[in-house]
Order: structure tokens, then C-alpha cells, then sequence
């Protein structure tokens, strides 16, 4: 028994407080209604809140730009993209190993894909380019090797590199090499970098690095055996065409210090990058390119998101789209506003025979509830097509028409590749979802209300109108629910019966998903749908509520 | 409404027939005639058709043969809501959409009243059943008997002179049912309103009617007032629908004005009044209530015919005793006896006599 004592809580039996009691009395059925639940939503997390999830991140990730072209990206940052002009040299010399790096691994063009969702060229000038980095780096080679032939021999180049106190560079190249790939990068390379080296050669020692570790681990080939790649001689001279590391090369003394020297003394190609680049593509000239990238760079976009609603990013801000680009909004406005019809075209079908069958006979409700579930134990896609060949212009619908006389030979309607095919297939497929909910809601209104407002003196109509409809409106809220939620999704009958007319956004979402691979669009694209239908439905809740919609009982 | 005299017929039904599936008559011709202002209920097991002609007078169900009258003409083809009936359903059916005032506004309403004139109306009807607090309550807030009395009070509002009841207290406990049985009484016969009311509970009917219809088998078994239908059952339907009764079966062996003899199965013989027998030789089913078995041969007069009985069972219930007994062949044979000072109890295994004044023991149809 409990004691209630005016100043402290209640107490159990044993002197324990009662909450506690019966907390630890219900922790048993807690724990085993947990167990039960655990498998659903398990396969509800796995399933569905995680892909959710990655979807919503999908929308806005854009780490691409910066693990492909990690340098460039740094380097942008402090030009002035307002600016009208191309950025500084510095940014193309960065520009030239990162995109080396890139096509070595292949990952250019993949770049060079998203950057064309937002500035269209940009996918061919990545591929084209990308083939081109080797020659840009062949006029330093072969302007190293006339100078000194060991530089031929990729073991030289291993011996002068080589050495001790290099493991934090290697290991900041393995960074950026496995956010390139998003492969794993470690294992051992058989090469170490000597520290002296790295300091007075910062940018050879980085190019020769990624030369290694990419010989080692992805090609599995030995470092030593190897010649270096273009860009270690490019980077070669880039080092020292600075007067600091030239100085520094002068009293350098560990191996191959004096061909080093040797170099520093000869005659080197006066390449400028920018002008290379110029020269492989007009494009990279043009400020539009950069400040597309330099745009872009953020790990995080709001891009997919603006272009999910035919805007842009710019330089200057948020934009509009161009006239001929805008899309998306006027498609989410009507795969809106169809649903909307059907789900009224649903309840104006659906209710009276909801009504039909809530108030026959069982046996006879029972047959009939079997027509209405027919729908379902036929395929969506046996449905749809049906509705093809009923709809088309020498389909039966028109055949018939025609044969009555109704509609003209010549003037046949078009049924069908526009939104009355979508319309009228789509309220046929999703009419049952409005029959169920409806007529297990009205099974619940007994009729004896009907007959007690007809005995207050009521007529027909006003006995169904204030007394019968009020107590079915729950239902219709729920079959409304379920039809507009269904429909706005909807993909393969307007996909079939659609046309461009009565396609609807997921037809687009999938169009990005398989077609034009632009994920991002599709996840934002998703994402935007998802919040709307969330937003109805508070809307729907507020307007409504949700306490009224009932499925039954 | 035309002025209707004291035992007028206010509704009549003639000749009426119902069958739903053309093969059976669920109501097998009805003739019914009720005076404005009488209580009338309609008794009868489940399926013995007193829904139906409730139904049929609501206009809920047409009758497929036959005439019914309201106040002289024939209300046949008058749909339900013109008929001005006002009637109170087994589940109250108060829409759960409105509140009490909206339940009792809409007759109105639907008839085309002001605003002033319905609410003064409304608040009438509810003080009346005492729920003027209630009106902006919604029927689910009330209680079984709260709902109980504004299902009454919206079947008044509209004053209709004909209200139809069709087992209102079903649903409620055994303590409220007798209250509001007391107070449906009273407030149709204040009123003054012809009331007619559906149940299948007897004491309902015996204590609220001025008459009851008892239906059997689609036909009204008897009409009477309830003392009359207790007492003087016409068969032995009636007999052993309303209240306890004992049966024992037999063959008249003879017969004399408003007495007979008649020789049960078991060879014995008892004294009868004849009802449903006229002739030495038809077969009988006697009827006798517990209440008028006597135990004491003493208080019988001396020809009187006693029968054995041997005590099987002896229950003390407060105010009476309840004994059954062991006669000629039945062991369901029960007498109550008063729970007076000079009143033996009886223990199980005692041989007795008993016996009856005659006229207690009807002679029934067998």
C-alpha cells in the first residue's frame, strides 16, 4: 500500500518512491515492446531514414570542386572574381597539378560534369584539357633532359629525392590523393623524402610525392624503376625559377646536387601556364570559367537548390534564370495543381460508391468491395498501358465516340502525351485509395442517424448534408490525404500517359537520376518535394486536423 | 390538426402486411387502432415484427399491404420527414457533430424558424428534461441517461402529437431505466401525446402503458391493459411471455360454464377456468401464476383438487420464498409465497399438497 504524506512524493510499499516503483514495474514491457518494434525500425532506418538522410546531404554537397582541385580552390580565394579578369598566374600553375593529379586518376571529367550543371562547356574543356596536361609539362622535360640526360633516368630522380624527415609531406599527399580517388592510400611506397629536399624544392618534392605514391599503391610498380611523371619536371622548374629556392639550390650538397645547380644555370622555357592553358582552350581565358569555379568551390552549395527553383548562383548573387531555362517551378506548380484535381476527381467518384457499398447488403458490398480491389492485383503497368490503348486517337475511346457520332472523324480528342491522359489514369488508379478509407469511415455512421433527421423532419438532401456528409468528412480528409500524397510522387503513369504536357517533377527527378546523372538536382529536387508535402500536411492539420481523419473504426 | 374526441382512432393500422423478401410476412395482418393521447407499448420477443410496424409508421418501411392512419388519413405515401412524427432511437442517434442546442435546434431549423423563436423552443425542451445546462455540450460528453433525455427532448421540441419510441432504454442500467421510465410516463401524459413504444423488457411495458400490443410470430398474440394482460392472459403466448408462470398439460374431461376439470398427463386432476377450450376431450395447457399456488390445504375450499408435490428447492429472496417444486412429472414447477410470520419454510425432500382457486388456472390453448 502507499502512504500519501503532504510534503514528500508518494510512496511504495517498500519505502521506495511510487514513481520509481512503477517505473522499474513498467521497464519489462517498455524493453519488450522495444523488441518487438526493433525489426521494423531497423529495416525503416536502413531503408528509408538513411537514404532520407543522404539525400538531404546530397542536396548540398559539393566537395568535389575542392578534392579534385584542392590547390586551384585555395588559390581563388583571394581573387578578385568581381573583377572582370582572369585570375593570376599563380592560379593556373596550381590549376596545372591539380588537373595533372586529375586525369593521372581520371577524375577530372568528373569534375568537369558538375560544373557543367551550372555553366554549360565546362565538362568538354575538363576532358579536353585534361588530355592536354602531359604536353604542358613535356616542353619542361624535354628542356631538363637537353640539359642534363640522368634527369632521364627515373632512378637519378629517386636517389636526389630520397632521404630522411619527408614523412609529413607524404603523408599530406596521401590526404589529398584519397580525397581525389576516395580510395585508400596507404601502404607502404618503398620511397622516403628527404626533408632537405622538400624544403628547398617544396613543389618538386610535392609532384614527386604524388608521382610515388600513385607508382606504389595504384599501378604497384617500384618508384625507383620509374620514370617521373611531366609534372615533376614542370615543378622542377617552377622551383627554381624562383631566385630564393635557386639560391638555396646553390648550397645544397646531397645527391644530385650539382646536376640540380647545373640546372639552375641553364636556359629554362619561359612557359607561362596561363598562356598554355589560353592555348589548349579559348575558354580558360574567359573570366565566366573561373568565376564559375571560383562560385562552386565551397564544400556546401545552395546550387542544386536555386536550380531546383530556376534560380542561379553568380558572382553577383542569387539570379534568375534565363526565360528558356526556367522549368522546375511552373512543374512543381502543376504536378501541384493535377494533383489537386485528381484528388477532387477521386473524392467525386469515389464517395458515392464508398456510400454504395457501406450501405448494401454485406454479401453484395462484398462483391462489389472485390471491383474496387480488382485494380490492385493487376500490375501499375499492365493499368497504364490499358489506359493507352483506351486513350490514343485511334484508341476505343475515340473509336467509340466516333462510331456514335460525338466527336467527328477528322477532330478525334486528344486524350492522351497530356494532362487529361495523366488526369483521367492516374484518378483511376489511385481511386481506391479514396473508396477504402471513405467507406470504413461511413461503414462506422450508423444509419439510424439518417432516419432520426429524416423523423426531425428533414428532406433527403439535408438529412445527407448536415447529418450524414459532417460524419464522413474524416474520411474524405484521409482518402485526400493518401490520393494527393500518392499523386504528387507519382512517376510511371505520367511517365507513360504523360507526354511533356502531363509529365510531373518526379519524372524529372528521375530523368536526373538515371539520365543526366545530376544527383544533386534530383536529391534538391526531393528534398523541395518532401518539404512541401510535409508543409501541406501541417497546412492540412491546421485547416482540418489531424484528429479528424480516421481509416476507420 | 383536426380535434380529435376521446376514443377516436388517432392512428389505426388495417389489414397491414410486410414482407421483406416476398416469400415470408414478417407482419401478418395488423389491425391496430389507438385514441389520441394513449401510452401504447409494442411487446414481443426479437423478429416477432414490432419493429417493423414501428418502422412502417415512421415511414421508414412501406407496408406491402394494407392501410395506416394518422388522424384519419392515410399516411402511406407521406414520406417520413413530412410526417410530423417525433421519434427517439435505441442509440438516441443525437448527431455527434453538434452540440445538445444544435440536436434540438435542427427540427426546427429544418421547419424554417427564427432564430428567437427556436432557441426560446429549445431551452424549453431542455428544462423540461431538466438539461438546460447542457446545451453547448457535445453528445459525447453526456452520460447514457443524459443523452437519454435530450434524445427525448429533440423527439418533443417540434411537439409532434404522435411519438414513436423504439427501445430507448436499452442501453441504459437497471436503476436509471426505472427512472426514466417513471419520467417518460409522466412527461407523455402531461403533454398529453400519443406515445407508441417498442420493447422487448415486460415490466417496462407492464408499468408504463395504458395498453400493451404483445406481438408473436408477425400478429398481435393480445391487446389489453396491463393488469388484464397479467391476469388474464388469452394463450399461453402471453402466458408465459409476461411474467413467471407455471404450465402443466392435459386433456379437458369436463366442462361447465366458466369451470372445467382437467386430467393431466400424469393421470391427476385439477380444476380449471376454461379460456381457449370448449369441448370434453381437447387437449389443454393450464396456466397458473406462482403467486396463486396455495401450500396451505387449510385456506382451500373442501372439493378443491390437490396435486402431490415434493420440495426440491428452497430459496429464501428477502420479501418472498421462492419454492420449486416436484409436480405431476415437472420439476420446474415454482411457487412464491410471501415472507410472512405464519409462513412455513419449506425444506427440500417434504411432501406437500397444493392446490388453487380455479379461476387462477387458466385453461390455454395446448
Amino acid at each position: 500500500m502507499s502512504e500519501t504524506n503532504n510534503s514528500g512524493p508518494m510512496l511504495a510499499a517498500d519505502g521506495t518512491p511510487l514513481k520509481e516503483s512503477l517505473g522499474r514495474a513498467l521497464r519489462r514491457q517498455k524493453i519488450r515492446g522495444l523488441a518487438l518494434v526493433a525489426p521494423l525500425l531497423l529495416f525503416v532506418l536502413l531503408t528509408f531514414v538513411i537514404p532520407i538522410v543522404s539525400m538531404l546531404v546530397r542536396s548540398v554537397e559539393n566537395q568535389i570542386v575542392s578534392d579534385t582541385i584542392p590547390g586551384t580552390v585555395t588559390a581563388l580565394s583571394n581573387w578578385d572574381r568581381q573583377a572582370g579578369q582572369t585570375p593570376p598566374e599563380e592560379v593556373f600553375q596550381k590549376l596545372f597539378f591539380d588537373m595533372f593529379n586529375a586525369a593521372e586518376a581520371k577524375e577530372h571529367t568528373k569534375l568537369g560534369t558538375r560544373l557543367n550543371y551550372e555553366n554549360t562547356g565546362l565538362a568538354s574543356l575538363f576532358r579536353t584539357s585534361g588530355r592536354s596536361m602531359d604536353d604542358i609539362g613535356e616542353v619542361f622535360q624535354d628542356a631538363i633532359e637537353d640539359t642534363d640526360s640522368r634527369f632521364e633516368e627515373g632512378a637519378f630522380w629517386y636517389e636526389m629525392m630520397s632521404g630522411a624527415g619527408g614523412e609529413a609531406v607524404i603523408a599530406e599527399r596521401r590526404a589529398r590523393w584519397e580525397s581525389l580517388t576516395g580510395d585508400n592510400m596507404s601502404g607502404d611506397i618503398g620511397f622516403t623524402l628527404s626533408q632537405d629536399v622538400a624544403t628547398m624544392l617544396p613543389t618538386t618534392a610535392a609532384a614527386y610525392t604524388d608521382f610515388a605514391i600513385w607508382t606504389a599503391i595504384e599501378d604497384s610498380d617500384v618508384v625507383a624503376e620509374e620514370d617521373p611523371w611531366e609534372a615533376v619536371y614542370a615543378a622542377l622548374a617552377v622551383d627554381l625559377r624562383d631566385p630564393s629556392r635557386a639560391a638555396a639550390v646553390a648550397g645544397y650538397g646531397g645527391p644530385g646536387a650539382e646536376a640540380l645547380q647545373a640546372l639552375t644555370a641553364a636556359e629554362m622555357p619561359v612557359l607561362s601556364f596561363t598562356d598554355a592553358f589560353a592555348e589548349l582552350d579559348d575558354d580558360w581565358a574567359s573570366p565566366g570559367v573561373w568565376q564559375t569555379i571560383a562560385v562552386y568551390s565551397p564544400n556546401y552549395t545552395s546550387g542544386y537548390f536555386l536550380n531546383s527553383v530556376d534560380r542561379e548562383l553568380t558572382v553577383d548573387g542569387v539570379e534568375a534564370r534565363p526565360d528558356n531555362e526556367r522549368l522546375y517551378i511552373k512543374l512543381f506548380g502543376r504536378t501541384l495543381w493535377m494533383s489537386l484535381i485528381i484528388t477532387g476527381s477521386c473524392i467525386l467518384l469515389g464517395y458515392p460508391i464508398a456510400w454504395l457499398l457501406a450501405n448494401l447488403p454485406v454479401r453484395t458490398a462484398n462483391v462489389l468491395m472485390i471491383l474496387v480491389l480488382l485494380p490492385f492485383w493487376t500490375s501499375l503497368l499492365v493499368r497504364t498501358s490499358a489506359w493507352k490503348v483506351l486513350l490514343q486517337q485511334q484508341g476505343v475511346i475515340n473509336e467509340l465516340l466516333v462510331w456514335l457520332g460525338f466527336v467527328d472523324d477528322a477532330n478525334r480528342l486528344i486524350l492522351m502525351n497530356n494532362s487529361t491522359g495523366t488526369i483521367i489514369a492516374m484518378t483511376h488508379i489511385l481511386l481506391p485509395f479514396m473508396i477504402l478509407p471513405l467507406y470504413s469511415v461511413m461503414k462506422t455512421v450508423p444509419p439510424t442517424y439518417l432516419r432520426a433527421a429524416k423523423s426531425l423532419g428533414a428532406t433527403n438532401w439535408t438529412a445527407f448534408w448536415r447529418v450524414y456528409f459532417p460524419q464522413s468528412v474524416p474520411g474524405i480528409g484521409a482518402g485526400s490525404i493518401l490520393v494527393f500524397i500518392l499523386a504528387i510522387g507519382y512517376y510511371i503513369t505520367p511517365e507513360i500517359v504523360g507526354g511533356t504536357d502531363g509529365v510531373f517533377i518526379s519524372n524529372r527527378i528521375a530523368y536526373h537520376i538515371s539520365r543526366s546523372l545530376n544527383w544533386g538536382l534530383a536529391a534538391a529536387l526531393g528534398t523541395i518535394l518532401l518539404v512541401l508535402v510535409l508543409a501541406l500536411y501541417w497546412v492540412y492539420d491546421q485547416i482540418v486536423g489531424i484528429d479528424n481523419v480516421k481509416l476507420g473504426g | 390538426m383536426a380535434e380529435t374526441h376521446e376514443g377516436e382512432a388517432f392512428v389505426e393500422f388495417e389489414r397491414v402486411q410486410k414482407s421483406y423478401d416476398g416469400e415470408t410476412l414478417v407482419v401478418k395482418d395488423l389491425n391496430l387502432s389507438m385514441p389520441k393521447g394513449e401510452f401504447l407499448t409494442m411487446l414481443g420477443p426479437s423478429g416477432s415484427g414490432k419493429t417493423t410496424c414501428l418502422m412502417m409508421l415512421a415511414g421508414f418501411e412501406t407496408a406491402t399491404h394494407g392501410d395506416i392512419r394518422l388522424d384519419g388519413k392515410s399516411i402511406n405515401d407521406i414520406p417520413p420527414h413530412k410526417r410530423g412524427i417525433g421519434m427517439v432511437f435505441q442509440n438516441y442517434a443525437l448527431f455527434p457533430h453538434m452540440t445538445i442546442g444544435e440536436n434540438l435546434a435542427f427540427p426546427l431549423e429544418v421547419r424554417k424558424m427564427g432564430k428567437t423563436v427556436r432557441d426560446e423552443k429549445v431551452k424549453r425542451a431542455l428544462d423540461m428534461v431538466e438539461m438546460g445546462a447542457f446545451a453547448n455540450r457535445r453528445p459525447a460528453q453526456l452520460s447514457g441517461g443524459q443523452q437519454q433525455r435530450v434524445a427525448l427532448a429533440r423527439a418533443l421540441v417540434f411537439e409532434p402529437e404522435l411519438v414513436l419510441m423504439d427501445e430507448p432504454l436499452g442501453a441504459l442500467d437497471k436503476q436509471l431505466r426505472e427512472k426514466m421510465q417513471f419520467e417518460i410516463t409522466h412527461l407523455a401524459h402531461n403533454l398529453g401525446i400519443t406515445t407508441v413504444y417498442v420493447t422487448h423488457d415486460q415490466t417496462e411495458a407492464l408499468t408504463m402503458s395504458d395498453r400493451v400490443a404483445v406481438f408473436d410470430d408477425g400478429r398481435i398474440q393480445q391487446l389489453a391493459p396491463p393488469d388484464e394482460l397479467y391476469e388474464a392472459p388469452q394463450n399461453s403466448f402471453v402466458a408465459q411471455f409476461i411474467g413467471e408462470n407455471n404450465t402443466l398439460s392435459g386433456v379437458v374431461t369436463q366442462i361447465e360454464n366458466d369451470k372445467c376439470i382437467v386430467r393431466l398427463d400424469s393421470g391427476e386432476e385439477i380444476d380449471a377456468k376454461p379460456v381457449n377450450v370448449s369441448e370434453v376431450g381437447e387437449r389443454t395447457t393450464v396456466s397458473i401464476r406462482p403467486e396463486r399456488v396455495e401450500t396451505n390445504k387449510d385456506r382451500l375450499s373442501d372439493d378443491a383438487h390437490t396435486l402431490k408435490a415434493e420440495v426440491l428447492e428452497f430459496i429464501y429472496m428477502g420479501d418472498i420464498f421462492r419454492t420449486r417444486l416436484r409436480v405431476a412429472n415437472s420439476e420446474e414447477f415454482i411457487v412464491k409465497t410471501r415472507n410472512a410470520p405464519d409462513q412455513p419454510r419449506l425444506r427440500p425432500g417434504e411432501q406437500i399438497e397444493i392446490g388453487w382457486l380455479p379461476e387462477d388456472c387458466r385453461a390455454l390453448d395446448a
